[in-house]
């Protein structure tokens, strides 16, 4: 056999036999093995309650309820339901996925540029929101005494790089805190409590940051109101 | 910046060299056919993958032969990769392995995607979860992060022995070095890996995507897969092509503080040992060393300029008003785009590590980083991924570098330049400089093509533009980041440039922008093969020379006056040719808090 010939024999049967080792028994053996030994990371740590699906632990969602029309269907822009943060419950962070936010079947960035008016106007946007759903609409004053632009950390404004970010900061959550505890009846102390006990510490004690996982959070604060009611 | 933040960089320096200076004498004595921990249980697997393929692994290939096995088993890969692709809803598929009935993307998608995984570039214009079926992703773009990570690593090798070859003309059996890395390097590190991510929340299964419904009465759809297998090969391999659309940044890639940290680790232990190889094969360490400070030194400095940058914050979030300083409970900083698990020193980091690498993967919006912090991964890019770089290509690209500096230096000190005893001459010299300045070519080439047309101006995502529509920094910083993460074979975008229109999940109605996609795939082509080629040559002109011993006036390549010499040569002709381009786009926004 010429030598280039025998080269394109060996490369198609390279090629098949390294798909068949590399494509199929690899992923599969892999798959497999993390089914057996870590059956709830390799299915997405989902969380359920009373025998439903309510979410995955590190997927963010939105805590928010269906706009209504007048007819009482829910309102939709562009086949998104239109949604309003419930202020029952700690929010996450903007996302910028589209059909709605935290959209987990469409990942993606918001591609916002540093130098970009749009940036801007989404950034001011955020904080609007944000002072507003902290504020207490009855007597028109905010929830956490001090909150001012200034006070307003980041990650409240910023969206955040997949879109589903599970995870605030701790001073995003301290304001937040504020308002949960007035419209759920519950001491601050109470509330600041559990944003503690569902804080995750840094990767061996120095990589990366910490971060309040907010639907644990949130299906704590249910817990401990159904049980008060 | 935080304590915390720089205690992170500088740990990652220290465990990076722990780790990568075993795993370079580990790989010598594989590449030097020594017996390894590993023997016993692949040797028997080795004979037996050498039977099926019916080679004769002992013979050795000179520059020519070993070069035509890699391109035709390279090109071998992209055909069967395209069909795989191509045919995700033919008939012959069953339902079980499409369950979601993706169609296939259109043709010069498909070109760019294949060129892309073939070229260890991972450039992706789809989006994973709405494009491609469990089926593609493992037996098409898995098998590729495999393949095309093997085929970087036996060119550095193949180079190595050129330079160190005492006589005749082999450089090695291309079949024997690609089964070699498979079993001896990638696997045993790509399962480990892979079984440490799953054990974190990288998930691992075949399930349909999951419905969730919501505590506050909204439903949820959330992708699945099997994500950990692939991630960690694609790691491994510096290949970069997330599973899922935002790639590291999304949680079921990247779940954790820690996780970051371990990947980080996993993309640059590879090219670290490799470096730590070279030394070992020439039987000085220290000529390891010497290339690996030269390394180290500028990817800390990559880092830092990054970190600094990004936690000053943008000019956009202090016109809104936001404060961006640190305050109790939040780091502050520029976090349009990043992850709060993973802060602004986390996301710095991990930028900086796939960009000095071809790897590319992204845990955070790279379009999003401000002026400064964004021209870092400009600058790692123009310096030709030599900074570790990608696995294989790191090493045989600043080995080229190097015999330039050393002619450079020989002309300084007025002698015939030696490198490693070896006489260099005007065919190693031309074929190196070759070598180095191909990949500045392609890069600005399809830029100034793609600036210049109407066609390559609609791949500019809607947010680059102003409300005037006219073209700003940041639209031709997503064109030139484009065809240099391209030509690089990086692989990470400024995100928003796009070469894919896809309005549903599964590709129906989807048209791919044929200028954009076929440029890239051209660009991503040319620029890994011609300097493969280039490096292989040299290693080819090189293996047949004599070797003489060093002199009193024998310039030396070991020590940290080399060091200087090297870092001066990269940063010589990455600025040299990439400054007035990086000024329009990425240094313009650093300078100026203007908005557009």
């Amino acid at each position: 056999m010429k030598p280039w010939l025998r080269d394109i024999v060996t490369a198609v049967i390279g090629i098949i036999v390294f798909t068949v080792l590399l494509g199929l028994v690899y992923p599969l053996a892999i798959t497999g093995i993390s089914q057996v030994a870590f059956p709830g990371d390799a299915n997405g740590q989902q969380i359920h309650l009373d025998g439903k699906l309510v979410g995955s632990k590190l997927i963010g969602q939105n805590f928010a309820t269906p706009v209504l029309e007048k007819n009482g269907k829910p309102k939709e822009v562009k086949g998104a339901v239109v949604t309003e943060a419930d202020p029952r419950y700690f929010q996450t962070r903007p996302s910028a996925t589209e059909g709605g936010a935290d959209n987990a079947a469409a990942s993606t960035f918001s591609n916002h540029g540093p130098n970009s008016v749009k940036t801007k106007e989404a950034d001011e946007e955020n904080i609007k929101a944000y002072l507003e759903l902290n504020k207490n609409p009855a007597s028109k004053g905010e929830y956490d005494p001090g909150l001012t632009v200034a006070k307003i950390p980041v990650d409240a404004v910023n969206s955040s790089a997949s879109g589903l970010d599970p995870e605030i900061s701790k001073a995003n959550a301290w304001i937040q805190a504020y308002r949960v505890a007035a419209v759920r009846k519950l001491s601050l102390a109470t509330v600041d409590g559990l944003v503690a006990k569902y804080t995750s510490g840094r990767g061996l004690g120095f990589s990366g940051e910490e971060g309040v996982n907010v639907l644990e959070l949130n299906l704590a604060l249910d817990r401990l109101s159904e049980g008060k009611s | 910046m935080t304590f915390a933040g720089w205690l992170t960089i500088v740990l990652f320096a220290v465990i990076l060299t722990a780790l990568g200076f075993p795993l370079g004498s580990y790989m010598a004595k594989v590449y030097t056919g020594k017996r390894v921990i590993l023997s016993p249980i692949f040797a028997g697997p080795e004979r037996f993958l050498y039977g099926i393929l019916r080679v004769d692994h002992e013979r050795g290939q000179d520059w020519k032969q070993y070069a035509k096995s890699l391109l035709i088993f390279s090109l071998a890969g992209w055909l069967l990769l395209y069909v795989i692709l191509r045919t995700q809803d033919a008939f012959f598929v069953p339902h079980a392995l499409n369950p979601l009935g993706y169609h296939s993307a259109p043709w010069n998608v498909t070109f760019n995607i294949a060129s892309s995984f073939m070229t260890n570039t991972n450039w992706q214009f789809y989006s994973g979860e709405t494009t491609m079926t469990y089926l593609s992703q493992m037996i098409g773009l898995t098998v590729q992060n495999w393949l095309s990570a093997g085929v970087g690593i036996v060119v550095a090798v193949a180079l190595v022995r050129g330079i160190i070859g005492r006589s005749g003309k082999s450089i090695g059996n291309f079949w024997q070095d690609i089964v070699r890395t498979i079993l001896y390097v990638l696997a045993p590190l790509s399962v480990f890996v892979a079984i440490v991510l799953a054990s974190q929340g990288v998930i691992a299964n075949l399930s349909t995507y999951m419905t969730v419904h919501t505590i506050t009465g909204l439903t949820q759809s959330i992708a699945m897969g099997p994500v950990a297998s692939q991630h960690s090969i694609m790691l491994l391999g510096t290949n970069g092509g997330g599973f899922f659309n935002t790639n590291s940044a999304h949680p079921f890639e990247n779940p954790s503080q820690f996780t970051n940290f371990f990947e980080m680790l996993s993309v640059l232990i590879i090219p670290a040992g490799l470096v730590f190889m070279y030394g070992r094969m020439t039987g000085n360490r220290r000529q390891g060393f010497a290339i690996y400070a030269t390394m180290m030194v500028m990817f800390l400095g990559a880092v830092i300029v990054a970190y600094v940058a990004e936690a000053h914050g943008s000019p956009a979030q202090h016109a809104a008003g936001l404060n961006t300083h640190v305050i109790s409970g939040s780091t502050g900083g520029n976090m349009e785009g990043k992850e709060q698990r993973f802060g602004i020193a986390g996301s710095a980091l991990f930028d900086v590590v796939t960009t000095v690498t071809s790897c590319g993967a992204v845990n955070s919006a790279i379009e999003s980083f401000t002026g400064i912090g964004g021209a870092v991964p400009f600058a790692n890019l123009s310096a030709s991924e030599v900074i570790f770089g990608g696995v294989g290509t790191g090493l045989y690209s600043i080995l080229l570098y190097v015999l330039l500096a050393v002619f450079i230096g020989g002309l300084m000190v007025g002698r015939t330049p030696e490198w490693l005893g070896k006489k260099l001459e005007a065919r190693e010299i031309k074929l190196a400089g070759l070598g180095i300045l191909i990949t500045p070519l392609a890069a600005l080439f399809c830029t100034a093509l793609a600036t210049a047309s109407s066609a390559g101006r609609k791949s500019i995502s809607e947010v680059a533009l102003s409300k005037a529509g006219t073209n700003t920094p940041q639209g031709f910083s997503e064109t030139f980041y484009a065809y240099l993460s391209q030509a690089n074979n990086n692989g990470s975008a400024f995100a928003g440039y796009t070469g894919f229109i896809q309005p549903n999940a599964g590709s129906l109605g989807s048209h791919g922008i044929t200028f954009a996609d076929v440029l890239g795939g051209f660009d991503m082509m040319f620029a890994r093969y011609a300097p493969i080629l280039f490096a292989l040559a040299v290693a080819g002109a090189l293996a047949g020379k004599r070797v003489t011993p060093a002199g009193l006036g024998t310039m030396r390549t070991d020590n940290p006056t080399f060091v200087v010499l090297l870092i001066g040569v990269i940063v010589l002709v990455g600025a040299l040719t990439f400054f007035p381009a990086l000024l329009l786009g990425p240094i313009v926004q650093g300078l100026t808090g203007h908005l557009y």
